[in-house]
């Protein structure tokens, strides 16, 4: 049953060093704040799940909390290059960093599978490409129907799932809208949650389209408003696309990145609101 | 009026999308080129970005995949998933638009490492959509700008299938759609060849000569026999490419 924290007792309570954890969010709704929270408490050795890590990924990579990467697609949309992903895979700074690679379809099935209770999902993909040769979690399965040859790709459960959401009521019901990613997926699939929330709400009004995620499958619930910033939360704030492009110069060098991390993030408190 | 190179690429990219088809776009130039093209011969065309997002609208470039501006304009929003499994799979999408770093003579493109994978000399973004988009649509539109840089004799590594070693090899890995059916450059148009799939130099961009375009392939690239020369863009082209350019340079401001 969902409870409702601030941002650094519930990254403290469930997330814990060696965990597999995964932020999802794609290109709305980042759960920016919580990844900032995982350098400040200083977690190490996690195995980061995300379809597309892109700056908060690049910043916890930098920080030096992840050993080993799960993922299809690692840039800075719009703009580029992560460069501290980069350094970790090509000079092991700060640590090494192992990789797991896929495409979206095949990490979108993985999690799918993972929610619902299956050990692996099927998929027609990524034959013909060289993924599968450097990637062992992809393998082929033939139809027991038709014998035709498909792909299959292991569930992906990680220990703790982690996404931003719009609103959550006072119960811990949360609500998101706009585009809403594989994040229904992560939190089914993950053993633990956490949603951090622009705002709690007396009570959630329903919206067409919206993803509604109930207490009772939801962990922790933190009140972070712009924790998603910048990346957007649909109907609060707009995308800092300008930040994006800031990033480049910050990640391409140690030294401003180390800069930033302490500017940026040790020296800052936690973000909840309460 | 003069256009760039680039410009020809993106009207040339746009003038392939017919009206009323379903084309899976994907960030930048594909991007450009489908949103031109709603805007001028094809405004029935349904774009569709990996996001989610079905039957969208935009009024502006969107920066990134999942751009607000994209599900606010949208028919209907899906998750990730649902547009993977439902829409790209059973091949029910017409174009899919992919662009890379690298493309070899059988069209298959590497958006993933330069150099050896396990110790790269440069780590890409990776493939994110690309492998089943080239597996799955009907037909593959690629853009790219050419140099021997990134037209390549053989890639370094497959991110997402064109023809693979040859003629034959989408069938014996069961992909369903049809391949790349053009490649269209700031130089010209490359087809694969009927008998081979292997690329060939098919239409050439105003001003441009064939030995400009072999000598800027890595491999050597047969020319068809009289190539085709692309109708330069048109006033109303030109106009609304740069109008929706603007839109992006102001987004990012």
């Amino acid at each position: 049953m969902a409870r409702i924290l601030s941002l650094s007792e519930a990254v403290a309570e469930l997330v814990g060093d060696g965990d597999v954890v995964a932020l999802e969010g794609f290109t709305h709704l980042i759960p920016v704040a919580a990844g900032h929270e995982i350098i400040r408490q200083g977690r190490k050795d996690l195995t980061l799940c995300r379809m597309t890590p892109d700056i908060v990924y690049d910043q916890l990579i930098g920080a030096g909390c992840a050993r080993k990467l799960v993922f299809s697609w690692g840039g800075n949309p719009g703009v580029g290059s992560l460069h501290r992903f980069r350094d970790a895979v090509q000079h092991s700074w700060p640590v090494p960093l192992e990789i797991e690679e896929h495409s979206h379809a095949g990490m979108a099935n993985r999690y799918a599978a993972g929610a619902s209770g299956l050990p692996f999902a099927v998929l027609r993909g990524y034959l013909g490409t060289d993924l599968p040769e450097h990637t062992e979690s992809i393998k082929t399965v033939e139809c027991p129907f038709t014998g035709e040859r498909l792909v299959a790709v292991p569930a992906l459960n990680p220990d703790v799932g982690i996404v931003h959401a719009q609103q959550a009521d006072r119960e811990g019901n949360v609500q998101m809208w706009g585009i809403t990613g594989v994040q229904k997926e992560t939190v089914l699939a993950s053993t633990r949650s956490l949603v951090t929330v622009e705002e709690v709400v007396d009570e959630l009004t329903p919206r067409p389209g919206a993803v509604v995620l109930p207490k009772w499958v939801v962990n922790a619930v933190a009140e972070v408003p712009g924790g998603s910033r910048p990346s957007y939360a649909q109907d609060y704030y707009e995308r800092d696309n300008s930040y994006y492009q800031e990033w480049d110069p910050i990640a391409r060098d140690r030294e401003s990145f180390e800069q930033w991390l302490r500017t940026e993030v040790f020296e800052q408190a936690e973000r909840s609101a309460r | 009026m003069t256009f760039t190179a680039d410009e020809m690429m993106t009207v040339a990219a746009a003038r392939t999308l017919r009206d009323g088809a379903a084309c899976f776009v994907g960030i930048g130039l594909p991007s450009t080129a489908a949103n031109l093209a709603r805007r001028t011969h094809a405004p029935d065309l349904v774009l569709i970005y990996e996001s989610g997002t079905i039957g969208t609208k935009p009024d502006r470039l969107p920066l990134s995949i999942g751009d607000g501006v994209l599900a606010e304009t949208a028919d209907s929003v899906v998750s990730v998933p649902e547009i993977f499994n439902y829409w790209l799979q059973p091949g029910r999408i017409d174009f899919g638009f992919l662009g890379g770093a690298q493309l070899d003579r059988f069209g298959n493109i590497n958006s993933t490492v330069i150099g050896d994978y396990d110790d790269p000399k440069v780590r890409l973004p990776g493939a994110g959509g690309a492998p089943e988009i080239a597996a799955n649509c009907k037909e593959v539109l690629v853009v790219m700008r050419q140099s021997t840089r990134s037209f390549v004799e053989q890639v370094d590594f497959v991110s997402s299938v064109g023809y693979g070693s040859g003629k034959g090899d989408r069938e014996k890995h069961g992909l369903r759609g049809s391949g790349p059916r053009k490649v269209i450059t700031d130089l010209g148009v490359l087809e694969p060849d009927p008998e081979t799939c292997e690329l060939t130099l098919t239409a050439l961009s105003p001003g441009v000569e064939a030995e400009q375009v072999r000598a800027a392939t890595g491999w050597d690239l047969k020319v068809a026999g009289s190539p085709a020369v692309e109708e330069p863009p048109t006033e109303t082209e030109l106009t609304v490419l740069r109008e929706l350019k603007a839109t992006i340079e102001k987004g990012t401001a």
